[in-house]
C-alpha cells in the first residue's frame, strides 16, 4: 500500500502520508470507513445539539474520580470488543468460504487477512481484556478497601488517556495506511524493516508502547493504593479476595510491562535508526525478541486472569451464602502464581531449539503452575458445596467459567509436555487452547464481575433473563467455535491460514462459523441488556435503592449505588474479612455515626486528557515520519507538564453539612430495612468472625 | 499530585546532596562501559565483565540514592519487594542466559 520511494525519503510536511494510503477503493474497508465517519459526526452533532460538551468535560473527561475513570475504561473496552469481534467474524467467514477450490477462495486477500488476525489479537488482549479488567478494578478495588480514591488520582486519569490513544491509533490504522500483518506479537525478523517496510508495524509499536506505559502507571497506582490506603483495621489477611488478586496482578504488571517497553523500544531503534538488536545479520538475534516478548507475555496472561479469579471468588461466596472456602489457601495460591508465572515463558517456544534439559525444566514448571490454579477451582467448588446457591446471571457466568476453564487447563497441560508441543506447535490446537483459557477463564470471570458490580457502578441492576441468555449463547458458541478447531489442529491444520487446501475440513469450518454466530448473538444480547436495563432504570425491579442488592459480604456494598463521589460518609474499623456481613449481624450497618468529619478530595484536572491525548499526534507523527509533528507534540507535552507542576490548587474539602445532607438521604433509603434478606437470615446468623477458627490470620 | 486522606508514607525523601551524588555516580557508571566499548582498550572478556559489574553497581546506586533503600530501613514491604525484584531479575536474566547458551550450542552459532 505504501509507495516505496517515500520510505527512504519522507516529505518534510506530510512524511510518508499521501492520498494513496487511504483505502477508498477497498470493498471491505471503505464502507466501514464511511460508516465510522458518518456515525462519529452524528454522535458529535447529537452531543452539540444537546449541549452536553460542558457536562462531559466537567463531569467525565477531566474527572479524577476512580469510579468514573473505571466506567470510561469499560465503555471503551466494550466498543473495542465489537471491533475485535468483527475481526473474528471476518476470519471465521473467510475460512469457511476458502476451504479448497470447490468452495471458492474467500473474500479477503492475504495481506488483508494477515492484518485482521494481527489486529484481532492485539485488540482483544490490549484493548478489550486489559481495559475491562482495569475498569472493574478501578471502580471496585478502592471501594472494597474503604478508600476515597486511588493513591494518585491524576495519574489514573493519565493512564486512561494513554490507553485511549493506543486504541485510537489502532482504529486510525484501519483507515489511514495499514496495520501490522505479522501476528499479534510481531515476531522478528518478519516485523523488522527489511521484511515489513510499511507503516503497519509502526502502528503496532506506538499503539502498544503508549498504552503499555499507561498500564505500568496503573500498576504503580493500584499497588500504592492497596498498600497505603486500606481502611483502619484492615490487615492484609482481612482484604477481600478481589483486592488481593488485584494486588498480585498489578505486582506482575509492574515487573513485566517495563520488559515490553524496553523490547519495543529496541525494535523501534531497529526500524527507525538501523540498529541490529533483532535482525538476522550484524550480530542481531531474532530469537532474543521471542524470548523477551514472552518473558512479558506469559506473566501477562496471569495479569489478565488473576483478577478474574478474584471476581469469581466474590460472586461465588455471595451467591452461595457462605464464606469463601479456604481463603488463606486461595491467597497463597495467588501469591505462588505471582512468582511461578515468571518461570514458564519458554513453553511458548519449545521448538526454538534449546534442547532437552531446558525444555524439560520449563515443561515441568508449566505443569507445576497448574497446581495453584487447580487449588482455586476446588476453592470455588467447595464454596458452593452445601451452600445455598442462588443461580443468578453472574452465578451462571461462574459455572460457565468453571467448566470451560477446566477444559482449557487440561489442553494446556497437554501442551506443556515438550514432545506433544513439537506436534502441536503452530497448529490450530494452540489458538483453540488459549481462547479456551482466555475466554473461559478471564472473559467469563470479567462478565461475572461486570454483572455482579454493574448495580454498584450505575445504580441499575441488569436484566437477569437477558443475562442468562447471553451466558448460554456464549457458552455453547464457544464450544461450537473451537472444538472443531481443536480437531483440525490435531489433524495438522496450521494457524493463520488464508487458504485451506483440504476439503475434509470444510464441515469443521462451517460448525465453527455457527459457533461465532452464537457468540455474536451473545454479545448482542449483552449490549441490548445494558441498554434495556439503563432505559428502565427507574422501575423498581431494575433500580438499586439500598446499595446492597445482592445481600453481599464486603465493604463496597456499604455505600449507596452509585457511590457518593467521596465513597463513604464514614469508614468503619475493619474487624473481619466479610466486614459488611459482620456489621449486618451485629446490627451496626447503615447507622448514622456519632459525627461526620470533613472529607479531603482531589480536584478534577485538565492535565489528564490534555497530556494524554497529546501523545496521539506524537505517535501518529512517528508512524508516518512527520518529524515536525513529533517535535511539536513532545514540546507541548513538556510545557503542559511544567505548567501542571506549578499548579497548587489541587484539592478541597467536603464540609460536614454537605456530607450530612448526602448521607442522610442514603440512610433514609435504608431505613426500616432488615439487615439481611429474610431468606438468607438463617444461613448468615450462624457465621462466626473470621479469625475465630483460623489461626493464620494476622492480628492487627 | 496525590491528595489522599491517609497522606504520604513515612519514608525519607533524600537531600540534594544525596541526589547529586547519585547523579554523578550513575553518569560515571554509564560512561565507563561506553568508553570501554568505543575505545576498545580492554580485551573482550574484560569489557563484558566490566559492563556487568557497572550494570549491577548502577542498579544499587539507583536503589540507594534515588529510591532511598538502605539497611536501616525497617519497612517490611521494602524488604519484601526488594527480595521479590531480585528473584524475578534472577529468573529472567539467568533463565535467558541459560536458554541462549543451550540454543547457541544446539544451533551451532558461533562455532
Amino acid at each position: 500500500m505504501v509507495q516505496t520511494d517515500l520510505i527512504k525519503d519522507p516529505h518534510v510536511l506530510t512524511g510518508k502520508l499521501h492520498w494513496g494510503v487511504i483505502p477508498f477503493h477497498d470493498p471491505v474497508v471503505a464502507p466501514v470507513m464511511f460508516a465510522a465517519i458518518f456515525g462519529g459526526l452524528l454522535l458529535v452533532a447529537f452531543i452539540t445539539y444537546k449541549k452536553l460538551w460542558g457536562y462531559l468535560w466537567d463531569e467525565w473527561f477531566t474527572s479524577v474520580d476512580h469510579k468514573k475513570i473505571g466506567i470510561m475504561y469499560c465503555i471503551v473496552a466494550l466498543v473495542m470488543l465489537v471491533r475485535g469481534f468483527s475481526d473474528a467474524i471476518m476470519m471465521r467467514t473467510h475460512q469457511a468460504l476458502s476451504t479448497s477450490d470447490t468452495f471458492g477462495e474467500g473474500f479477503l486477500p492475504p495481506e488483508h487477512y494477515d492484518q485482521i488476525f494481527t489486529a484481532h489479537g492485539v485488540i482483544m488482549i490490549f484493548f478489550v481484556a486489559t481495559p475491562l479488567m482495569i475498569g472493574i478494578m478501578n471502580v471496585i478495588m478502592p471501594l472494597q478497601i474503604g478508600a476515597r480514591d486511588v493513591a494518585f488520582p491524576f495519574l489514573n486519569s493519565l493512564s486512561f488517556y494513554l490507553f485511549l490513544v493506543g486504541a485510537l491509533l489502532i482504529n486510525i490504522s484501519l483507515f489511514v495506511g495499514e496495520f501490522a500483518a505479522v501476528g499479534w506479537l510481531a515476531y522478528t525478523p518478519l516485523s523488522g524493516i527489511e521484511y515489513s517496510p510499511g507503516v503497519g508495524v509502526d502502528y503496532w509499536i506506538w499503539a502498544l508502547q503508549i498504552s503499555g506505559i499507561g498500564t505500568t502507571l496503573t500498576a504503580v497506582n493500584f499497588v500504592a493504593t492497596i498498600l497505603k490506603m486500606r481502611a483502619p483495621g484492615m490487615s492484609m489477611m482481612k482484604m477481600p479476595v478481589f483486592t488481593w488478586t488485584t494486588f498480585c496482578a498489578n505486582i506482575i504488571a509492574l515487573v513485566i510491562f517495563p520488559i515490553l517497553t524496553v523490547a519495543i523500544a529496541q525494535l523501534t531503534l531497529d526500524r527507525y535508526l538501523d540498529f541490529n538488536f533483532f535482525t538476522n545479520d550484524d550480530g542481531g538475534n531474532q530469537m532474543m525478541w521471542v524470548n523477551l516478548i514472552w518473558a512479558w507475555g506469559h506473566p501477562e496472561v496471569y495479569f489478565l486472569v488473576l483478577p478474574a479469579f478474584g471476581m469469581i471468588s466474590e460472586v461465588t461466596a455471595t451467591f452461595s451464602r457462605k464464606r469463601l472456602f479456604g481463603y488463606v489457601s486461595l491467597i497463597w495460591a495467588t501469591i505462588a502464581i505471582t512468582i511461578l508465572s515468571f518461570l514458564v515463558w519458554l513453553h511458548h517456544f519449545f521448538t526454538m531449539g534449546s534442547g532437552a534439559s531446558v525444555n524439560a525444566f520449563f515443561g515441568i514448571m508449566t505443569m507445576i503452575i497448574g497446581i495453584p490454579t487447580g487449588v482455586k477451582l476446588y476453592n470455588w467448588i467447595f464454596t458452593m458445596y452445601k451452600g445455598r446457591v442462588e443461580l443468578t446471571a453472574s452465578m451462571w457466568w461462574v459455572i460457565a467459567m468453571l467448566i470451560t476453564f477446566t477444559v482449557g487447563g487440561m489442553t494446556g497441560v497437554m501442551l506443556s509436555i515438550p514432545a506433544n508441543d513439537f506436534m502441536l506447535h503452530n497448529s490450530m490446537f494452540v489458538p483453540a487452547h488459549f481462547h479456551n483459557v482466555i475466554i473461559g477463564g478471564a472473559v467469563y470471570g470479567y462478565f461475572a464481575g461486570f454483572t455482579y458490580w454493574f448495580p454498584k457502578a450505575t445504580g441499575v441492576k441488569l436484566n437477569e433473563t437477558l443475562g442468562k441468555w447471553s451466558v448460554a449463547l456464549w457458552f455453547f458458541g464457544y464450544f461450537f467455535a473451537w472444538v472443531p478447531l481443536y480437531i483440525t489442529g490435531f489433524d495438522g491444520m496450521t494457524r493463520r491460514l488464508q487458504y485451506i487446501d483440504n476439503p475434509e475440513w470444510q464441515a469443521y469450518m462451517y460448525i465453527a462459523l455457527i459457533g461465532v454466530a452464537l457468540i455474536a448473538a451473545g454479545i448482542g444480547t449483552q449490549v441490548f441488556n445494558i441498554a434495556w436495563s439503563l432505559y428502565n432504570r427507574n422501575k423498581p425491579e431494575y433500580k438499586d435503592e439500598t446499595g446492597d442488592p445482592w445481600d453481599a459480604h464486603t465493604l463496597e456494598w456499604y455505600t449507596s449505588s452509585p457511590p457518593q463521589f467521596y465513597n463513604f460518609g464514614d469508614v468503619p474499623y475493619i474487624t473481619d474479612r466479610d466486614q459488611l456481613l459482620v456489621m449486618k449481624q451485629q446490627g451496626t450497618a447503615y447507622k448514622r455515626p456519632e459525627k461526620y468529619d470533613r472529607i479531603h478530595m482531589p480536584k478534577n484536572t485538565w492535565a489528564g486528557p490534555v497530556l494524554g491525548l497529546l501523545t496521539l499526534p506524537m505517535g501518529f507523527g512517528f508512524v508516518w515520519h512527520i518529524w515536525w509533528m513529533v517535535i511539536a507534540s513532545v514540546a507541548a507535552i513538556f510545557a503542559c507538564w511544567v505548567k501542571l507542576n506549578f499548579e497548587r490548587d489541587k484539592d478541597y474539602y467536603v464540609e460536614v453539612p454537605e456530607v450530612e445532607a448526602i448521607e442522610g438521604g442514603f440512610l433514609k433509603s435504608n431505613e426500616g430495612r432488615s439487615y439481611y434478606f429474610e431468606k438468607n437470615a438463617k444461613y448468615y446468623k450462624k457465621w462466626k468472625p473470621s479469625d475465630q477458627n483460623d489461626s493464620t490470620v494476622v492480628a492487627k | 499530585m496525590s491528595s489522599s486522606e491517609t497522606g504520604p508514607g513515612g519514608q525519607a525523601h533524600g537531600s540534594v546532596k544525596e541526589y547529586v551524588t547519585g547523579l554523578i555516580l550513575s553518569i560515571v557508571l554509564t560512561v565507563i562501559p561506553f568508553y570501554l566499548v568505543m575505545s576498545g582498550t580492554g580485551s573482550d572478556t574484560f569489557t563484558v565483565i566490566a559492563i556487568v559489574v557497572a550494570a549491577i553497581a548502577q542498579v544499587l546506586v539507583q536503589m540507594v540514592f534515588f529510591l532511598h533503600m538502605n539497611g536501616s530501613s525497617e519497612q517490611t514491604w521494602l524488604t519484601v519487594s526488594a527480595v521479590y525484584t531480585v528473584f524475578i531479575l534472577l529468573f529472567v536474566i539467568v533463565g535467558s542466559l541459560w536458554i541462549f547458551e543451550h540454543l547457541n550450542h544446539n544451533m551451532l552459532m558461533g562455532h
